[in-house]
C-alpha cells in the first residue's frame, strides 16, 4: 500500500492517544496519517487494563463488551501486613472497568479510519525533519524502505520510548526517581480472590516505592503484576523479582495459576516534560510523560491531552499557524486543567514514598474508603485535621510535602 | 528475534553494557530511561549505539526483568 508523503497532520504511534487525536481531527476534515511501528495495532500490551469509568466519558466513548471483560465494584487496597481497607466504586459515584486493550486499540483505529484517518503500520519513525528550526515531518522506515513525510503539524504520541520528541530537540530524559519499572503475568487459574474487585498490595518488601496489583479480566485469569521505582531497582532484585517473590508467597491465590502472558515496561511518574510544543510539533500522553504520578494510569490523562491537542491543531489549521506560540494553547489549557490535578498528586506522592511500612499500617487503621479516594484525587486537605488527632508524628511531613 | 549493537563492524565494543536477547521483552522501558537516546526499539530487535552510549548504567538499573548487564 502506498503511503501519502504529504499531510496536514502527521501522528507517530496509534496508542490510546494517538487514536483519539485521529479521530479528532478526521472528524474535522483534517488530513490525517498516523505511523505506529507495530505490525499489529495493540499488541503487544504494556497495561494492567484497569480503568474508571470516567476515562470514557473523556473522550466521548461508550463501553463496548467487544473491549470490556470485566466491570469492576470497588479496590481492596492491602497494607504490608495485608489488612485490608475496602473501596466500592458506588460510594463514590465511579465504575470501574478491565479492557481487552489489544482490542481496545484497535477499535480505536477502526474508528480514527471510520472517520477519515489513515494509518500506515510497520513503519517506524526516525525522527523529524527540521528546516529552519520547525518541524516539517518525519523520516520514517516501513519494512526496510526509508522515506520522508511531510506535515504541517506532527503530533508525537509515541509512547515511553518517544523518539520523536528528543529527535527535535525536547529534553524528555525521565529522571530514574521519577520512573516505575513494570513487570506483569496476565494469569489464567487463580482462586480464592473476588473477581469484581482490583487487589493493590503495599509494603517496602512487596514493591519498593510501588504496589502489586491483581487487575481479575474473564474467568479465572488477571493481570498481575508490579511496579518498582526504577531508582530501588538492582539486577537481581528487580520487578519481576518482586513479582515471583509475591507469587510464591501467595499460594492460596496462585499454585493452580500460570502465566498466558508476559508484559513489561516503563511508566513515567513525573509531572510531564518542560514543555509540550515546538514550531509543528505538539507531544502527547506518556510521549510526554502525562501519566497520573500516584498509581501510574495513563489511559485517560493520555486520551486527553491528545484530544485537546487534536481541537488546537484544528483551528490552527484553519489560522494556517503552526507556531510554537500558536500551539502553546494546548499547553496551557492542559496546565489549566489535567495539570493542576497532576501537579498536586505529585505532592501526595512525594509524601507516601517518605512512609516506612508502619507508617502505612498506622495509615490503613486509620484511612476510611473515602479517604483514599480523595487522596487518589489530590483532595488532601482533610489529612491534616485527621493526623492531627490520630497520627501527629506523620504532620510534619504531611506539612513539608503536602502545603 | 534479535538484539544488536549498531556501528559493532566500525568499532570494536567497547562497551560495558551487554544485553542479553533471551531475557529482553522488548518493552523500551530502557529507551524511555537513556538520557543520550543510545537505544532503538523495533518491534523485537533493541539496537544500542555505541558511538551514543556512555555505559552510564541507567539501563541497566530500569530493565524489569534484568536483561542489561554491565562489567
Ligand atoms: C505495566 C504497565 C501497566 C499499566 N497499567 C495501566 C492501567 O491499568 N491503566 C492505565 O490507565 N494505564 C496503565 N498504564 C499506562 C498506560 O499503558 C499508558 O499511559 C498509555 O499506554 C499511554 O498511551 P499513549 O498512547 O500515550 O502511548 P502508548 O500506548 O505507549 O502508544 C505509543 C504507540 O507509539 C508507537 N511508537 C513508538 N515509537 C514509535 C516510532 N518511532 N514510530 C512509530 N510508532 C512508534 C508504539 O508502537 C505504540 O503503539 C500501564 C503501563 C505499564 C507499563
Ligand atoms: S527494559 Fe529490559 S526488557 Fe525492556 S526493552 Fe529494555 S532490555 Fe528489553
Ligand atoms: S548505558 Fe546509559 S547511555 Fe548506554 S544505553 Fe544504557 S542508559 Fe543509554
Amino acid at each position: 500500500m502506498k503511503i501519502k508523503d504529504n499531510v496536514d497532520v502527521l501522528v507517530v504511534g496509534a496508542g490510546p492517544a494517538g487514536s483519539i487525536a485521529a479521530r479528532v481531527l478526521a472528524e474535522n476534515n483534517v488530513d490525517v496519517l498516523v505511523l505506529d511501528k507495530k505490525q499489529e495495532i495493540g499488541t503487544p500490551k504494556r497495561c494492567a487494563e484497569g480503568i474508571h469509568s470516567n476515562v470514557l466519558d473523556t473522550v466521548g466513548l461508550k463501553p463496548d463488551p467487544l473491549w470490556v471483560v470485566n466491570e469492576t465494584l470497588g479496590a481492596i487496597i492491602y497494607s504490608p501486613s495485608e489488612k485490608k481497607v475496602e473501596i466500592n466504586f458506588n460510594d463514590v459515584g465511579i465504575g470501574g472497568y478491565i479492557l481487552e486493550r489489544k482490542i481496545f486499540e484497535k477499535h480505536l483505529a477502526i474508528d480514527a479510519i471510520t472517520s477519515g484517518a489513515r494509518y500506515a503500520i510497520k513503519t517506524m519513525a526516525l525522527g523529524v525533519i527540521k528546516e529552519n528550526g520547525k518541524i516539517t515531518g518525519v523520516k520514517a522506515e516501513h519494512m526496510g524502505e526509508e522515506i520522508k513525510i511531510r506535515s504541517k503539524i506532527v503530533i508525537a504520541a509515541d509512547g515511553v520510548d518517544s523518539k520523536i520528541a528528543k529527535s527535535a530537540g525536547l529534553n524528555t530524559t525521565n529522571r530514574l526517581e521519577d520512573y516505575e519499572s513494570g513487570f506483569q503475568y496476565e494469569m489464567a487459574g487463580l482462586k480464592n480472590i473476588n473477581f469484581k474487585y482490583l487487589h493493590l498490595f503495599f509494603g517496602s518488601e512487596v514493591a519498593p516505592i510501588g504496589y502489586v496489583w491483581i487487575f481479575p479480566k474473564i474467568k479465572n485469569t488477571a493481570n498481575v503484576g508490579v511496579g518498582i521505582l526504577s531508582s530501588r531497582s538492582t539486577p537481581e532484585k528487580n520487578a519481576k523479582y518482586y513479582l515471583d517473590k509475591f507469587i510464591e508467597d501467595h499460594p492460596d491465590i496462585f499454585e493452580d495459576a500460570s502465566p498466558i502472558e508476559i508484559n513489561a515496561g516503563g511508566v513515567p511518574v513525573s509531572s510531564s516534560i518542560d514543555t509540550f510544543v515546538m514550531d509543528g510539533l505538539m507531544v502527547v500522553g506518556d510521549a510526554a510523560q502525562i501519566v497520573n504520578p500516584l498509581h501510574g494510569g495513563g489511559i485517560r490523562l493520555a486520551m486527553n491531552s491528545a484530544k485537546i491537542a487534536a481541537e488546537v491543531s484544528v483551528n490552527a489549521l484553519k489560522e494556517n499557524d503552526f507556531s510554537s506560540s500558536r500551539l502553546y494553547e494546548y499547553e496551557r489549557i492542559w496546565e489549566e486543567t489535567d495539570g493542576v490535578r497532576v501537579k498536586k498528586l505529585l505532592k501526595v506522592r512525594a509524601f507516601l514514598e517518605k512512609l516506612n511500612d508502619k507508617d502505612f499500617e498506622r495509615l490503613a487503621d486509620i484511612l476510611g474508603a473515602k479517604d483514599i479516594i480523595n487522596l487518589s484525587n489530590a483532595n488532601y486537605k482533610f489529612l491534616f485535621r485527621l493526623l492531627l488527632t490520630k497520627a501527629p508524628k506523620l504532620l510534619p511531613l504531611a506539612k513539608k510535602f503536602l502545603v | 528475534m534479535n538484539v544488536g549493537i549498531r556501528n559493532r563492524e566500525a568499532h570494536a565494543s567497547i562497551l560495558k553494557m551487554r544485553i542479553d536477547r533471551k531475557k529482553c521483552c522488548y518493552c523500551g522501558g530502557c529507551v524511555g530511561a537513556c538520557p543520550l537516546n543510545a537505544l532503538e526499539l523495533w518491534e523485537t530487535e533493541l539496537v544500542v549505539d555505541e558511538d551514543k552510549c556512555t555505559d552510564c548504567g541507567i539501563c541497566v538499573k530500569c530493565c524489569p526483568v534484568g536483561a542489561i548487564e554491565a562489567d
